[in-house]
């Protein structure tokens, strides 16, 4: 069939007008659509409270949903338990008389820092955590890795304060609606999370690629200091992030760069929870000399 | 007894049949809101689905500034930076709307072809406003969405010629 040939208005003079003004008012909103582009270049939380608001609206149809998604992507996992039931008890049985002289190692070694902390004074002042959240949503089809969090303005939420899981950071919050915010997740393209190796101590910068995988790079030049497996802690350096937060674990190693997993899956997280921004101790005052 | 000018006649349909499209684009849209946490962007983009399938079904139904409305209506919703919908969606009908010129053939084959040439431009041109506004490469994790938009798209065209009839039904 040829196409139709409705864009032909004729002699009509009124037809045509109106075709004129229909295609007058698309370039408008074309430009519209570039400036306000531009606008969240310069200004990111230009319209945040617009979106903010339609997130607060739909989020009770997301979060009521969540729990059968859960239900119906776990059904796989507890078969699979079921099935590996011997095995699994085996190899956690090994796993933890391996485990326990590891573990009597670790309270020594705690109660010798804590000993050596009294002796230096210093006192660690534990911020208690902000909100205790549900993570119900994700931007599925966008390039921006966004998760929705059931809480806002109303429990103290605010823009920038880190969020992390059980299992280890999660991302920081973006967007904050009345009753719900958005955090951009460890995986976004636009986050960058200091971080160290727990092996070497080694500084590096973890930034999101997108593709639920992150990109780490080494704060040393000409070291290969990656390996496949390696633990990556938040390192606290410049505030936000407290310190000693799991991260990921390295998948692949090139070079002085390397591709890490996140610890804290965003896709079975239950609970985060939203924690102050961490401001690191101010260093001690130079000694000041008198001539 | 006078012949009725064309905008009567159309005004005389039930308000359902223009009702449904725009509901039928905004649902889609709506879709993000499904309790799914996803690792990569995966999803076909639902509500400009809608829009080009009512597009390639019924050129004549909207101007091409429908896509400002929808377009902003998605950009809600979706996370993309605010006006990244209403740009891209807006330029894809400007463009299908020169492109629809008399010597031109149509069938089955060609509306795909255009629609995945319309949602790989939509994707990529989504990642790159986002690579514009927050910075990082984005363009690689967008390949396998538009593969799977692109596969997806045919069922969203039947989708929109079944409610098209459903519409129309009086």
């Amino acid at each position: 069939m040829a196409s139709p040939q409705h864009r032909r208005p004729g002699f009509s003079r009124r037809a045509r007008l109106g075709l004129f003004t229909a295609y007058v008012a698309a370039v408008a909103g074309l430009i519209v659509g570039i400036g306000l582009i531009i606008l969240s270049r310069v200004d990111p939380i230009g319209y945040a409270s617009l979106r903010a608001v339609a997130t607060d609206i739909t989020a009770p149809i997301t979060g009521a949903g969540r729990a059968v998604v859960r239900g119906a992507g776990s059904v796989a996992d507890n078969v699979g338990a079921y099935w590996n039931a011997g095995g699994q008890n085996r190899a956690l049985r090994e796993e933890l008389e391996r485990a326990r002289p590891k573990l009597v190692q670790a309270r020594a070694t705690e109660f010798e820092n804590r000993r050596l902390k009294q002796l230096l004074r210093l006192s660690e002042v534990a911020h208690p955590p902000i909100a205790t959240v549900r993570v119900i949503g994700s931007t599925a089809t966008s390039s921006r890795r966004l998760a929705t969090i059931t809480a806002g303005r109303n429990m103290g939420v605010r823009p920038g304060q880190p969020v992390r899981s059980v299992d280890g950071l999660v991302g920081r919050v973006a967007e904050v609606g009345f009753t719900t915010a958005r955090i951009v997740l460890l995986t976004d393209a636009g986050n960058t999370v200091p971080v160290k190796l727990v092996r070497n101590g080694v500084p590096a910068l973890a930034t999101g690629r997108g593709d639920g995988r992150i990109e780490l790079r080494a704060l040393i030049a000409g070291e290969t200091p990656f390996r496949r497996g390696d633990l990556v802690v938040s390192s606290g350096t410049g505030g936000i992030y407290p310190p000693n937060i799991p991260v990921a674990v390295i998948a692949s190693a090139d070079g002085d760069t390397a591709v890490a997993a996140p610890l804290a899956d965003p896709a079975r997280l239950d609970f985060a929870v939203v924690l102050d921004v961490f401001h690191p101790d101010m260093p001690p005052l130079p000694p000041t000399v008198r001539p | 007894m006078r012949i009725q000018p064309a905008e009567e006649r159309r005004i005389a349909l039930p308000p359902r049949a223009r009702i449904v499209p725009i509901a039928s684009v905004m649902a889609g849209s709506l879709l993000t809101i499904l309790p799914v946490i996803a690792d990569a962007p995966l999803w076909p983009p639902f509500g400009l689905m809608m829009l080009l399938g009512w597009r390639l079904l019924r050129p004549e139904l909207w101007q091409a500034w429908i896509a400002i409305p929808l377009g902003a209506f998605d950009d809600l919703f979706s996370g993309q930076p605010l006006g990244s919908g209403i740009m891209l969606w807006t330029l894809t009908l400007l463009v299908l709307d020169m492109m629809d010129n008399p010597a031109m053939w149509r069938d089955y084959w060609v509306e795909w072809l255009v629609g995945a040439i319309a949602l790989a431009f939509c994707l990529a041109g989504g990642a790159a406003v986002v690579t514009l506004t927050t910075g990082g490469s984005v363009l690689m994790p967008v390949l396998p969405q538009i593969a799977i938009s692109v596969a997806a798209f045919p069922f969203f065209l039947r989708l929109c010629a079944l409610l098209d009839r459903w519409r129309l039904r009086l």
